[in-house]
């Protein structure tokens, strides 16, 4: 079959305030038609910026080298005119964020229309006929009615959806999917990934896709090129790779991907070892409800409706849950960072319903938080040691920032940190050092419970399994209790001493890892674990038949 | 991605506008520094005025006797002198001080005020905020010159010394500039109270007043230079409102350049230009330059606006 795409020797340079930076470096790949071509790689591998020259989208600090030949043009050399005709009837763009992709202010038949008029002349009647027979293939139910919606009135599933028919409705020969599921939840990503298959097979389109995720890859990919500093370091067939890795780096990629069953025989060892029956209680909910005000006249949001759990000192319980299922909320609850509404809501002993802000400060004090995004959980004005005296400060251990530092230096250390980070700004960290820097902060006035929401999403895999490691050991050293929130299954398993999985607000499972990762009782756990791809593709495609068979039951 | 390590430049380097000199290039670097040299030119004039001046604002005669009215530039009077008999050159360089002095009382009355409210409005919010921005809407529509007139009548009844000049000229921008401000800080504040790292402050159980002055405000300053700036070459442009209308500094006073526009009105139809050109272009260039220190630093402070040396070919 011929070739679709042919990079040959690819080099970008971006001019950035330090001098020049090479994003990619001698990057030489092909894709043939009908082929599905995974890009992996950590942040900062270059795999985006690969992938943005494809369709000639670099911005105007880039410097671009070597040759992309999209069928008989060079995407590098050719003039503006011409790239504005290759888009979208040769090659196409599925982005990350559908919600951003999407005009809100047009209707997606408009949007689905703008493409085909682009690109020749077409009548407003033939134009939303296309349109219509492009939504239902690509799964949106009643077409002819929804070709008028505003992007608002889908959800985001679907909205991926309207943007992937956006992307075939000129029929291009090439797709390029940049981390199409990422901004997705586990079920909804299933479902995506099952319709890129089907672009691939009924539409005979090639496929680039980027992405971090090993689980995505094995799911879909034909052959990978693995990434890392700008460089191709390892490129094989999909099984060969996962089978075999000839690169240490692949190696290091796929050994620190978390997946269930990891952590099962550690927890229950460790369930073995200590029970936690006659331990204090150190957060306990009873028929906790949680309301969001609505506008004026309108019912308010129930983001969390009626769960009931306990943490036990010492104990670490992960939540487990899609966007929107409340999980963050119940998070916020505790450190008093949102009201509750109804229920109670019982943190270290002291009821937290209707406590004021000043009332809560004294609790404050036996409680850690650390955010999800490391980037903006740091004041970027102050240097890390700073951010990390904070606690200190504030409670009175100690006088001011130069006072507190033994102490940081220690916390740094504890986090394994070496002390001279202590003097850098926030920006001049990794996301991995700075997650650390912020689980010292969380840690450092020695806190009864710990909420951590979503601490290693927004951190590569490598990265992750590290600052999980971590985690766990601070965890066995300082005894602390802990609420662990993720949207990973697999990462919650490595970790916790108890599972509750949340769906919607409610609580429809709750036991040891053991419990609901084995034996899940509830159908909506049931598909939650089917959705988590593996990195085997064998076994992903065993996976694949039985959540095949699970939603045929719902 | 190869990452080149910066070494951190010196402390005088990382000051504000010696560091946005640093990192400009092409266009911008040069309407900086055509800014800095135009705006620095006149704060000179304005310290060392008694030295550069070759007679007092108020001089209409010296040891050879009167001046005379309207004479055209010579060797003695390089720039002319008015129709009050005055050193055309002594009255502009006399002038900057005057200038300079109302830019500073209206830069200091405002910015303390303006930046405290919008602060305390935008992260406390409630009924306070609301009834701030009212306010602060109910002032914005306010012409400034008509303020100014009604302070200089109230502060000194018309009649104008230098600093009841300089008062009502600063009061009234201060009036109409405290609600600049104030939106400007106010925004930034309402954006950052959801920041994550003002949660963390809130979560490790900062005090309030904490959060605000060392978490938000440290954050929250970004755009201050350019309305700084504004405000400045607002309060230059009222100043010589008030002296063009009448309502100025008396020439015995100081030295003010509207009020010499006023005076060689009546010049221009009889061809004499140097008593009006000079002033005018005084006026002119201070704002000028202001605002292209202003323009430039907010440009260079954005990284999407900042422009950088172009690649020649890939590193």
């Amino acid at each position: 079959m011929p070739n679709v795409l042919d990079i040959n020797n690819l080099g970008v340079s971006f001019a950035t305030d330090a001098g020049a930076v090479r994003a990619v470096d001698g990057v030489t790949l092909s894709v043939k038609a009908g082929e599905v071509l995974a890009i992996v790689g950590e942040s900062g591998s270059g795999k985006t910026v690969t992938a943005k020259t494809i369709l000639g989208l670099l911005p105007e600090t880039a410097v671009t080298s070597g040759v992309v030949m999209l069928g008989a043009n060079d995407i590098v050399s050719v003039g503006k005119d011409t790239l504005r005709k290759i888009r979208g009837t040769d090659v196409a763009m599925v982005f990350q964020e559908p919600s951003l992709a999407l005009n809100p202010v047009f209707t997606v038949g408009w949007q689905i229309a703008e493409g085909l008029r682009a690109h020749g002349r077409l009548s407003k009647k033939a134009a939303k006929a296309k349109a219509v027979d492009i939504l239902r293939r690509v799964g949106i139910p009643e077409p002819e009615k929804r070709v008028d919606y505003y992007p608002h009135q889908f959800s985001g599933g679907q909205k991926q959806r309207v943007v992937i028919a956006m992307a075939l409705v000129l029929d291009p020969e090439l797709i390029v999917a940049d981390e199409p599921t990422t901004a997705l939840d586990v079920t909804v990503q299933a479902e995506i990934l099952d319709l890129l298959r089907r672009c691939r097979d009924e539409f005979n389109t090639a496929i680039v896709l980027i992405t971090h995720n090993m689980g995505v890859v094995a799911d879909l990919a034909d052959r990978v090129v693995v990434m890392y500093e700008g460089k191709i370091v390892e490129s094989a067939d999909a099984t060969t790779l996962f089978e075999n890795p000839k690169h240490e780096y692949t190696k290091k990629l796929l050994g620190s991907v978390p997946f269930i069953g990891q952590g099962t025989e550690d927890t229950t060892s460790r369930a073995m070892a200590r029970s936690f029956a006659d331990h204090e209680v150190a957060v306990a909910a009873k028929r906790l409800v949680i309301e969001y005000p609505g506008r004026l006249g309108r019912p308010g949001f129930r983001a969390v409706d009626g769960v009931s759990f306990t943490i036990a000192q010492g104990e670490v319980l992960g939540l487990v849950g899609e966007s929107g299922s409340g999980k963050t909320t119940i998070g916020r609850a505790i450190a008093g960072l949102t009201a509750v509404s109804g229920g109670s809501l019982s943190v270290l002993g002291t009821e937290v319903r209707g406590l004021s802000e000043r009332g809560f400060r004294s609790l404050r004090a036996d409680i850690g938080f650390v955010f999800q995004d490391p980037a903006s959980s740091f004041n970027p004005r102050l240097t890390i040691a700073e951010c990390v005296a904070e606690p200190l400060i504030v409670h009175g251990r100690a006088g001011d920032a130069a006072a507190a530092r033994p102490r940081v230096d220690e916390l740094l250390e504890a986090v394994q940190l070496p002390k001279a980070f202590g003097d850098r700004f926030p920006h001049e960290l990794s996301g991995g050092q700075r997650q650390r820097a912020s689980l010292a902060r969380a840690i450092a006035l020695q806190p009864k419970l710990l909420v951590a929401d979503e601490p290693t999403s927004a951190l590569d895999v490598s990265v992750q399994a590290r600052v999980l490691e971590l985690f766990a050991e601070l965890q066995r050293e300082f005894g602390f209790a802990a609420l662990f929130i993720s949207h990973d299954l697999a990462v919650v398993d490595l970790l916790a001493d108890r599972i509750a999985v949340l769906y919607r607000g409610e609580l429809v499972e709750e036991g040891t890892g053991a419990q609901v990762l084995v034996n899940p009782r509830h159908p909506y756990t049931r598909r939650l674990l089917a959705s988590l791809p593996v990195p085997n593709p064998a076994r992903q495609a065993e996976r694949r038949e039985e959540l095949r068979r699970l939603r045929g039951l719902d | 991605m190869s990452v080149t390590t910066v070494r951190k430049p010196s402390l005088l380097w990382r000051l504000p506008i010696l560091s946005h000199l640093r990192q400009s290039v092409g266009v911008q670097r040069g309407m900086l520094i055509a800014g800095i040299l135009i705006s620095g030119m006149f704060i000179v004039a304005a310290i060392f005025a008694p030295l550069i001046a070759p007679y007092g604002f108020a001089q209409s005669r010296d040891e050879n006797g009167l001046f005379g009215k309207q004479m055209p530039p010579s060797p003695e009077h390089l720039w002319g002198t008015t129709v009050g008999g005055f050193d055309v050159l002594s009255r502009v360089i006399w002038g900057t001080q005057t200038a300079l002095s109302v830019v500073i009382v209206a830069v200091v009355l405002s910015i303390f005020a303006g930046v405290a409210l919008g602060l305390v409005s935008g992260y406390l919010g409630g009924w306070l905020d609301r009834v701030l921005v009212v306010i602060a809407d109910a002032i914005y529509p306010f012409p400034t010159l008509l303020l100014a007139i009604v302070m200089s009548i109230v502060i000194s009844g018309g009649r104008s010394s230098l600093w009841s000049g300089i008062l009502s000229a600063a009061i009234s921008i201060t009036v109409v500039f405290i609600p600049q401000y104030f939106r400007v800080v106010r925004a930034e504040a309402v954006r950052l109270k959801a920041e994550a790292f003002v949660e963390s402050a809130r979560v490790v159980g900062s005090s309030t007043g904490r959060i605000m002055f060392t978490h938000v405000l440290r954050n929250s300053t970004r755009t201050l230079p350019l309305i700084l700036t504004l405000n400045a070459s607002e309060a230059i442009l009222t100043l010589a409102g008030l002296g063009f209308l009448g309502f100025g500094i008396a020439p015995t006073s100081a030295a003010e350049w509207g009020y010499d526009l006023n005076r060689a009105l009546s010049d221009t139809a009889s061809g004499i230009w140097w008593t009006g050109v000079f002033p005018g272009a005084a006026i002119v260039l201070l704002v000028l330059g202001l605002t292209l220190v202003g323009e430039s630093i907010n440009d260079i402070s954005d990284p999407k606006l900042r422009t950088r040396k172009r690649l020649r070919k890939a590193a």
